[in-house]
């Protein structure tokens, strides 16, 4: 690990403005996939920032009847949470579906949306690639592509977003809280803070330099049976093939109201408003024009192509396991 | 163990003193080159890079005051700074769960935290959760069932399974939890729930029948 300096801070504005005032400076809050990277030299701040100890690990109702979500709360507390279990159901599954009990018991909201996207040669120095090293290239595109994106991909990237918990925030239509050195606050809708890769796979957030995420609003209940289907390679702790978090209102039979955000398929959870018009009033038995749409503008590799027909598979299940109630 | 007794001449004390040796040298050397202009004047708060931080850790009921370079991990702390060797370096990157120790009752991956981060914290290691004369019934369960077979993922096994079972008492769920809001006790949910601590030696079928009959005399 490369040498750096530490500095504790005690409020938010303190924490943005110690970043801001240092390019090479970086939060550290749970650490779990920062202190990974930083271990391999991919990630080499010169100056961390703890923001552990800023009181940010409170849930607490908002004035319209949603949750606000400390950027500090540990995926562990949120996932157990009571009103997360009763009312967005699907973000607790989200979570308990990612990672290991050790690693929830530490990680954060904010840093589990600002984990690197990222791919196994990401993590491999001797391999070229775009996001660690701008401009080098990309050896997934030609490589071991098996559990890489298939939307909204580039020539220069096919990482995918690893996170289970932003799927379920994606569905949740969940509102990201910032504020910068000097104070002032911003809320970045989560649909727009994961980035596609474009031609600058290395900017992967809407965040600016020293902007720090503060809190995660959720929007009041939708009610609704609310489902999290992850495939992965193994049945436990492992990232996902596919995963899809569904809200999905039932109505005599049919589906009044659906929200469906997908991983493992893309640089960021995969959400389409078409393919959500296209289940509405409709049963079970519109998977496959729901996956059309989903799936528009699909391009997997020779060994991700299997991912079409899967999605469509994961969907079928969710979609008949949801109606049945 | 006793840090006034005089070291035995092993491995790990030869090891040890040469690492020291070392470590020494390269302080030197990242003092000198760091130099008079290395200050903090644009970080106000932060220290001189290749300085020390004060940390204070209570160590399995002990308080101990350290002075550590802030790359140093908790786990580096306990084995290398209080030489608390119980914990294991496995993957060092928070995938076999070797390093699992508690921290303020919660289990987390020792080598994937700064020490600087736990100042003031509570830590428990297998050394403080029983020792050869007086066994934690984890401990007792995991070697009357066969639970390992090398034993090095042992000690993060241990500590992890300490935790499974107050997750489960306070109602945390998991991802095979059926009901969320209905915990219970199963095979599955032990399965579930260690899948952060690996056992190349596979004991796996026993260390689940360690962690239920510890279970079954606490309930």
């Amino acid at each position: 690990m490369k040498s750096f300096t530490y500095q504790r801070v005690s409020t938010p504005a303190e924490a943005a403005a110690a970043v801001a005032a240092n390019p090479g400076a970086k939060f550290l809050a749970g650490g779990t996939n920062l202190l990974d990277l930083m271990k391999l030299q991919i990630e080499v701040p010169t100056h961390l920032v703890d923001v552990n100890r800023l009181g940010l690990d409170r849930i607490e109702p908002t004035a319209e009847g949603g949750l606000r979500i400390g950027a500090l709360v540990r995926n562990t507390d949120l996932a157990a949470d009571a009103r997360v279990k009763r009312d967005y159901a699907v973000l607790s599954r989200a979570l308990l579906a990612g990672a290991s009990g050790q690693l929830r018991n530490k990680a954060t909201t904010a840093g589990n949306l600002l984990q690197r996207t990222r791919c196994p040669y990401f993590y491999d120095p001797a391999q070229a690639c775009n996001k660690r090293n701008p401009g080098s290239g990309c050896a997934a595109l030609g490589g071991f592509s098996r559990n890489l994106a298939v939307l909204g991909t580039s020539e220069h990237c096919i990482a995918t977003h690893p996170s289970d918990m932003a799927v379920a925030m994606r569905a949740l239509d969940a509102v990201v809280e910032t504020v910068h050195a000097d104070g002032a606050t911003r809320q970045i809708p989560i649909a727009e803070f994961h980035r596609l890769p474009g031609d600058t796979p290395e900017v992967e957030t809407a965040l600016r330099h020293g902007e720090f995420v503060t809190a995660v609003t959720l929007p009041p209940p939708v009610g609704g049976v609310h489902l999290y289907r992850k495939v992965r390679d193994r049945a436990s702790y492992a990232f996902a093939t596919i995963s899809v978090a569904a809200v999905l209102v039932p109505e005599g039979g049919k589906v009044a109201q659906a929200r469906l955000a997908f991983g493992g398929l893309a640089h960021q959870p995969w959400r389409v408003t078409e393919a959500e018009d296209r289940l509405r009033g409709q049963g079970a038995d519109a998977a496959n024009a729901v996956a059309d749409a989903v799936l528009q503008g699909a391009r997997p590799t020779e060994q991700n192509a299997f991912k079409l027909p899967l999605t469509r598979r994961v969907l079928a299940g969710t979609l008949a396991q949801a109606m049945q109630g | 163990m006793n840090d006034d007794a005089p070291p035995g001449v092993c491995r790990r004390t030869v090891l040890a003193a040469g690492g020291a040796g070392l470590a020494a040298l390269n302080g030197k050397a990242e003092a000198q080159s760091a130099g008079p202009n290395a200050t903090s004047a644009e970080t106000p708060g932060a220290a001189t890079p290749g300085g020390t931080e004060a940390v204070v850790l209570r160590v399995n009921g002990q308080e101990r005051s350290l002075a550590l370079d802030p790359r140093v991990t908790l786990l580096d702390a306990l084995r290398e700074h209080l030489h608390l060797t119980g914990s294991k370096k496995g993957c060092d990157h928070g995938q076999c769960g070797a390093c699992t120790v508690l921290v303020n009752g919660r289990r987390i991956n020792a080598c994937l935290t700064l020490a600087v981060m736990h100042d003031g914290d509570e830590v428990v290691t297998i050394e403080g959760l029983g020792q050869p004369d007086a066994l934690h019934p984890m401990q007792a369960a995991f070697v009357k069932h066969d639970g390992f077979q090398c034993g090095y993922c042992t000690p993060g096994q241990i500590c992890s399974s300490v935790a499974v079972l107050e997750e489960i008492k306070a109602g945390i769920p998991s991802h095979v939890t059926a009901d969320l809001n209905a915990v219970s006790f199963s095979e599955d949910e032990v399965r579930e729930r260690m899948s952060g601590n690996l056992c190349r030696c596979a004991a796996y079928p026993n260390i689940v029948e360690a962690i239920r009959e510890v279970q079954e005399r606490g309930a």
